[in-house]
């Protein structure tokens, strides 16, 4: 609180003037209870993506999905109907809506070259295809078919994936049924730690 | 507030009577916060700062878990931390909610002069009206809780709004719904002191807390926002909580017996100065005790 | 969670420790408060720091990190000295009364029977039951003729006794019941004092509060267990909850509303992850991973597929004798067609394992060159450490690394990590493509909570700019594999070209198709023989009964099995009627197994089907229907009669609970027994001889030091996480980033007053491995403790900054990550590393 006196004298003249005396126009007073921003929105339930109470959570977006309109997320509030949180939410997931539209978001693939000191955008395509020829190259380098014993074991020791906690169960399915295909056994998940 | 629940009871810097008052049934509200069920995650302060989009404000580390040393402008809901050590050797770490305590007899709306800057509404509520405001911040002076907080560059007061715009539509405010542990209450204040005295008995009856009580000052002619306190003998130790919170006796006057001088604007400007002298006036005092808090936060508070 | 979340309302009486559910988990907690606001429920904590959970507890113990085990070894020492057990639960849904082969050796020295020093492993023969049905007390033991217990030299590996000897007085001198009571009567309230850093009277006092549920003799009331990663990253971690589920087994709390063994999984689908095997050692459901001496399908199943062992008199459901079902369903759904008969459901598909591929000997292995490739899908290994600095390094020797974010993470950009120079940057010759993946509002799909609660979300915007979903990155690059192997052949093709993959559109795979594959369906008419109810080809499966072993059914997961049916998407259910009052909500989502709320729940009844509390009646049996019935699933076979005395826990071959785990299920012994932690400040007053879990894991390359008192690193440290934080992720998020701003660590105030440190002043941590700058917090929440007789300090540094984040990019931190500290030490149950306890110096910086 630094309002100088100067200031002070300012504002209250002007104060003095625009109030009172002749009385008070009501209706202008009454008005201005901000119109509540969930008014018109579209809610889609979801779960918090952070800890594993798994509260829903309702985003709310302006645009009511129809074919032109390109959504806008405008509030995230919790979900008063999931018997878990009952509508309550954490700090992190009150705070959900900043991490939506949040301008830290990659947004476009980017590759950075052995021994460069920057990053550089790349295709979709062309940082899939060279992803691909990585793999089977470093699969096909080291692939064991049989261990010292003589078992079959195929596997690929070379390769490692590791899967988030925010990993959907179907996409963590995929990911089993396509790395142990490759013969990947470096499979590991935050579930680990 | 076409259509809505909102009836405003009494305004700022008004003389006249309030048109409407009283043409409708309304019920009053009350926050219940019961901080010995706060685990100060500040879940409600998030949820305030998201519902009413105020920007980004930067902190910095203080040696404590509270997110900045007292409400502002736009953050107007905050968990003070405060540590106590008992002489049973036991340790308390209170976390109390601190936000606008929507007096049912509100120093800021007395203390204002500017005409509809500050409505009571018929449900308790205490609201202000920006676009009023002329930044005068008596109502800082008014407020026995130094709730209302001055943007500088807007030159308009803020404070805790307690969601009117949601409780016009029928919701209850932000900070109400996200509150993980249920340590936050809505509804009527009939309900909410029923409520919280029967959390005060059992606390009273099954825990240690022999001195549990509630929180619902007189001085200010009740509040609609109460608390349920481990220790209701000692409210000071919940971050500064006052024990008899009062309007300012110049305030009272302002608005009291001296209600009628209200209306000259010659005199407006001689009680102004007087009130702003009460409102910056010890500023070396003040300095100090920031200071003092300060440092005692350095010393693990 | 073998409970719920909501289940914690039914508690009287709450033990959280290990865990600190008000900051991590509070939403979840509000159940906890429910308890102690309507229940008058009672909650004791104890945590090396006095927490946001502890600030509402009813008793608080400040506990030295990593000594959970010897607090639990009192408390169950108490339990049994003050007769605070259900006898009845004990004695018939435990293995109390099991006996134990002769030679079984107690580790009062440190170590069990069978050690082979040379070799560093246990030979766990003994480490089993006495073959014999009911046993006379009378009858010969010899509890002293122990001789170790090294088996012969080429005796077949040891199984499980069909026909377990027992004895129902637990009276015997080698039954559980007695070994348990001869080894926790080490564990003194005086002994755990000197350990753990409690005041004696503190420990009887918590014993007392929480085992006063069984004061009277009565078993109505129930008492939870809560824990978290607190206990899990432990060199002795799967031990720590051994502990408590021994200790809940002999109150009889397990299977009951409001009690339970309850574990607080720290992210949204890692329970899903886990179930779904997304690490090393498990395939879908748990099932176990192939080996290589599994030379076919035959060999694998009869290894995974157990036999009863159990006393004769007593019935057991054995429900993993169901495992060639499940695997041949499995199997057919990852293969197709391609899976048959007659080549082993293409069984040779599948890797052999015989190492441990664990996350920690990942890094170690590419640290040491072995690993050329990785994928990162949303995983941060470099800020998830342990030992971050080595990550990196290790990272620096990939050939390439594949990440898939939202934000710009450590591991990314590992090579541009703190202290690289240009010069060295030039030499690191990882190849690296980010890859903008969708956050959580923009993708749909299933995530499991900790409840087991399997929950359908929905998107709700397109992904931002040219960022993809998950599922369409992943099956891009597969399939962009598979058509180079069909163009240039390559190892092994055979898996990577028949890989079911029947989505409608493969590149981009619908998540509700991927959750029906994985509920799975019947390819011919299959019939359930118990209730005659036939699912045709072609049509979504009901529920495990109906998996196969013959090829006729698929299942991504057996347990999920129910979750996607012909009556549609039970995960996607909205139901919020809850009759029972128990917190149950049948009708929302869906949980595994068969939707089923609270695990073990046979248990909640006595031995005649009856519920120990009436009030609180989950299920019990309806003898005019002759069948199981109740508020939840009944966890059991469902027209067991109580005179069948079947055992309530039917994934245990046995039956019954084990207080006692045979034959090195649990690689650390059957009991717990507290060891140090790998950089401990004591010296393990039990048996200084064998401070450490001898079978603990300590990974050797020149970057894993352990650093010792020694050496001056003298300050107890642990880590943990804020509330107003998660992970590495919120400090992207600037709601988050003003509630907790810059990077602390927590230092005893008297600590602070010794090395002159005030709040506010940037401090240097440093352990054997490397080093983390932050602002001290000095406080009164972490005391000085006597630990054997000595005075030592904790601190805590919460884990949530690294170099890149809003804080980090604007300069206001030291760009440090806390797990630079940490050690990669690993339980040898659960591969966890040891985050939670190590050494360090602390100074000024």
């Amino acid at each position: 609180m630094s309002s100088t006196r100067r200031e002070f004298l300012k504002i209250s003249t002007v104060g003095g003037i625009a109030t009172t005396v002749l009385g008070f126009d009501v209706t202008s007073a009454q008005a201005q209870a901000r119109e509540l921003k969930i008014a018109r929105t579209t809610e889609t339930r979801s779960t918090c993506p952070y800890c594993s109470v798994s509260c829903g959570v309702i985003i709310h977006t302006l645009g009511d999905k129809a074919k032109n309109v390109t959504a806008q997320v405008v509030h995230v509030e919790g979900d008063p109907d999931h018997p878990i949180n009952r509508g309550t939410l954490c700090p992190k997931g009150a705070a959900l809506y900043q991490d939506i539209l949040n301008e830290r978001r990659l947004l476009k693939p980017q590759v950075r070259r052995p021994g460069s000191d920057h990053w550089e955008d790349i295709s979709w395509d062309q940082a899939i295809e060279e992803i691909a020829q990585k793999t089977k190259k470093a699969r096909d380098d080291a692939f064991i078919e049989r261990d010292a014993n003589g078992f079959t074991v195929n596997r690929c020791e070379n390769i490692g994936f590791t899967g988030g906690c925010t990993d959907t169960n179907e996409f963590n399915y995929l990911v089993v049924k396509t790395m142990r295909s490759l013969g990947v056994v470096h499979l590991e998940n935050q579930a680990r730690v | 507030m076409a259509g809505g629940t909102l009836q405003i009871k009494a305004i700022s810097g008004h003389a006249g009577p309030v048109a409407g008052a009283n043409t409708s049934r309304d019920y009053d509200v009350c926050k219940l916060v019961d901080t010995t069920t706060c685990i100060g995650c500040k879940a409600c302060e998030v949820a305030c700062v998201e519902w009413n989009g105020y920007p980004f404000r930067p902190t910095s580390f203080d040696n404590t878990y509270q997110t900045m040393p007292n409400t502002e402008w736009n953050y107007w809901n905050l968990i003070r931390f405060d540590e106590h050590e008992n002489a049973d050797g036991t340790f308390q770490w209170l976390m109390r909610k601190d936000q606008c305590m929507h007096c049912e007899d509100p120093g800021c709306l007395k203390a204002c002069p500017a005409d509809g800057a500050i409505v009571q509404y018929s449900n308790g509520i205490v609201d202000f009206q920006q676009e009023h405001c002329i930044g005068c911040q008596y109502c800082v002076t008014g407020c026995p809780f130094d709730i209302p907080k001055f943007n500088q560059e807007t030159k308009k007061v803020f404070k805790c709004t307690l969601c009117s715009d949601r409780v016009n539509a029928g919701l209850e405010p932000a900070c109400i719904k996200s509150c993980p542990t249920g340590c936050l209450h809505f509804g009527s204040k009939d309900d909410m002191l029923a409520l919280a005295q029967a959390r005060a008995t059992q606390l009273r009856e099954h825990t240690s807390h022999r001195n549990a009580g509630v929180y619902d000052p007189e001085g200010v002619g009740g509040t609609h926002v109460i608390y349920v306190l481990h220790d209701s003998s000692n409210p000071e130790k919940y971050g500064g909580l006052p024990k008899n919170p009062r309007v300012p006796i110049l305030v009272q006057l302002w608005k009291g017996p001296l209600k009628w001088l209200g209306g000259l604007s010659m005199m407006f400007g001689v009680m102004g100065v007087a009130i702003h002298y009460l409102r910056f006036g010890p500023k070396e005092a003040e300095m100090k005790d920031a200071d003092i808090q300060k440092e005692d936060r350095n010393r693990g508070n | 969670m073998t409970n719920g979340w909501i289940d914690i309302k039914n508690t009287d009486m709450m033990l959280i420790m290990g865990g600190n559910p008000a900051e991590n988990h509070p939403c979840g907690f509000k159940w906890a408060i429910e308890a102690k606001r309507n229940r008058n429920a009672k909650m004791i904590v104890i945590d090396p720091r006095f927490t946001r959970t502890a600030a509402v507890s009813d008793l608080f113990l400040q506990i030295r990190t990593g000594t959970d085990i010897a607090l639990l070894g009192a408390f169950i020492n108490y339990t049994l000295q003050n007769n605070r057990v259900n006898h009845e639960y004990l004695v018939n849904y435990t293995n109390a009364s099991f006996i134990i082969k002769e030679g079984f050796k107690l580790p009062e020295d440190g170590l069990y029977s069978g050690w082979d020093a040379d070799k560093h492993t246990y030979d766990k023969s003994t480490w089993n039951y006495e073959s014999g049905g009911l046993t006379k007390v009378d009858a010969p033991s010899h509890p002293e003729a122990t001789a170790h217990g090294i088996a012969a030299a080429g005796a077949p590996p040891p199984s499980l006794p069909e026909n377990v000897a027992y004895d129902p007085t637990l009276q015997h001198p080698r039954c559980v019941y007695q070994l348990l009571k001869q080894h926790y009567s080490r564990y003194t309230p005086e002994t755990v004092e000197k350990i753990t850093g409690i005041p004696k009277d503190q420990i009887i006092k918590a014993a007392d509060m929480f085992t006063s549920i069984r004061k009277d003799g009565s078993t109505k009331q129930v008492a939870t267990i809560i824990y978290a990663v607190g206990w899990t990253q432990h060199s002795s971690g799967t031990q720590t909850i051994r502990g408590a589920a021994m200790l809940q087994l002999l109150l009889g709390n397990v299977g009951r509303a409001g009690g339970g063994v309850n574990a607080l999984r720290g992210h949204s689908n890692i329970q899903g992850a886990t179930d779904m095997a997304g690490i090393f050692d498990i395939l879908p459901g748990y099932l176990k991973v192939p080996v290589p001496k599994d030379v076919d399908f035959k060999t694998y199943l009869t290894r995974i597929t157990p036999k009863p062992a159990k006393p004769g008199e007593w019935q057991s459901f054995n429900y993993w004798s169901n495992s060639p079902r499940f695997a041949v369903s499995l199997l057919k759904s990852f293969y197709g067609s391609a899976a048959t008969k007659e080549n082993d459901f293409a069984f040779h598909y599948l890797p052999k394992v015989d190492k441990n591929y664990s996350w920690a000997e990942l890094w170690d292995r590419m640290y040491a060159g072995k690993v050329q490739g990785l994928f990162a899908f949303g995983m941060n290994g470099v800020a998830i450490g342990p030992n971050s600095q080595k990550n990196i390094d290790a990272l620096k020797r990939a050939d390439f690394l594949v990440v898939c974010e939202i934000y710009p993470d450590e591991t990314s950009e590992f090579w541009r990590a703190p202290g690289i120079t240009p010069e060295e940057m030039k030499k690191i010759n990882t190849t690296v493509y980010r890859l903008p993946g969708a956050g959580f509002a923009e993708k749909d799909g299933t995530f499991v909570n900790s409840a087991r609660w399997l929950q359908w979300k929905y998107a709700a915007v397109p992904p931002p700019g040219e960022a993809k979903l998950d599922q369409e990155i992943l099956a891009r690059i597969f399939l962009k594999i598979r058509d180079l192997y069909k163009k240039e052949g390559g190892k092994f093709p055979d898996p990577i070209l028949n890989a079911s993959w029947s989505y409608t559109n493969p590149y981009n795979p619908s998540l509700t198709e991927v959750a029906k594959e994985i509920n799975g369906k019947a390819l011919e008419d299959v019939t359930d023989p118990a209730t005659q109810t036939t699912i045709k080809a072609g049509q979504q499966l009901p529920s495990f009964a109906f998996l196969r072993d013959d090829g006729s059914t698929t299942s991504g997961n057996w347990l999920y099995c129910g979750s996607w049916t012909e009556a549609g998407a039970m995960i996607q259910r909205r139901g919020t009627e809850d009759p029972s009052g128990l917190g149950i909500y049948q009708n929302w989502g869906w949980s595994w197994p068969v939707n089923r709320r609270v695990l073990y729940n046979r248990a909640s009844c006595d031995t005649n089907g009856k519920p120990w509390d009436a009030s609180r009646a989950q299920v019990w049996w309806n003898e005019s229907a002759k069948k199981w019935v109740g508020n939840d699933v009944p966890d059991f076979k469902p027209d067991s009669a109580p005179s069948d005395h079947m055992g309530p826990f039917i994934m245990n071959p046995e039956g019954v609970g084990r207080i006692f785990v045979p034959l090195g299920m649990v690689a650390d012994g059957p009991f717990p027994e507290h060891y140090e932690v790998f950089e401990s400040p004591a010296q393990n007053i039990l048996h200084p001889q064998q401070p450490n879990n001898p079978v603990a894991i300590r990974l050797k390359s020149a970057a894993d030091k352990i650093g010792t008192t020694a050496e001056g690193y003298n300050i107890v440290c642990t880590t943990y996480r804020l509330t107003e934080m998660y992970h590495y992720w919120t400090k992207n998020n600037p709601m988050n980033v003003q509630l907790q701003p810059e990077p602390f660590v927590e230092i005893p105030a008297e600590l602070a007053d010794e090395l002159k440190i005030s709040g506010g002043e940037k401090v240097k941590v440093t352990s054997a491995r490397s080093y983390y700058i932050a602002k001290a917090m000095v406080t009164r929440r972490i005391r000085p403790m006597m630990i054997e007789g000595k005075k030592t300090y904790q601190i805590g540094i919460p884990i949530h900054w690294g170099y890149r984040g809003i804080a980090e990019d604007e300069g206001r931190t030291a760009k440090t990550l806390a797990n630079q500290l940490s050690p990669a030490v690993i339980d040898p149950n659960a591969f966890t590393p040891e985050f939670k306890g190590f050494l360090v110096k602390l100074e000024k910086a």
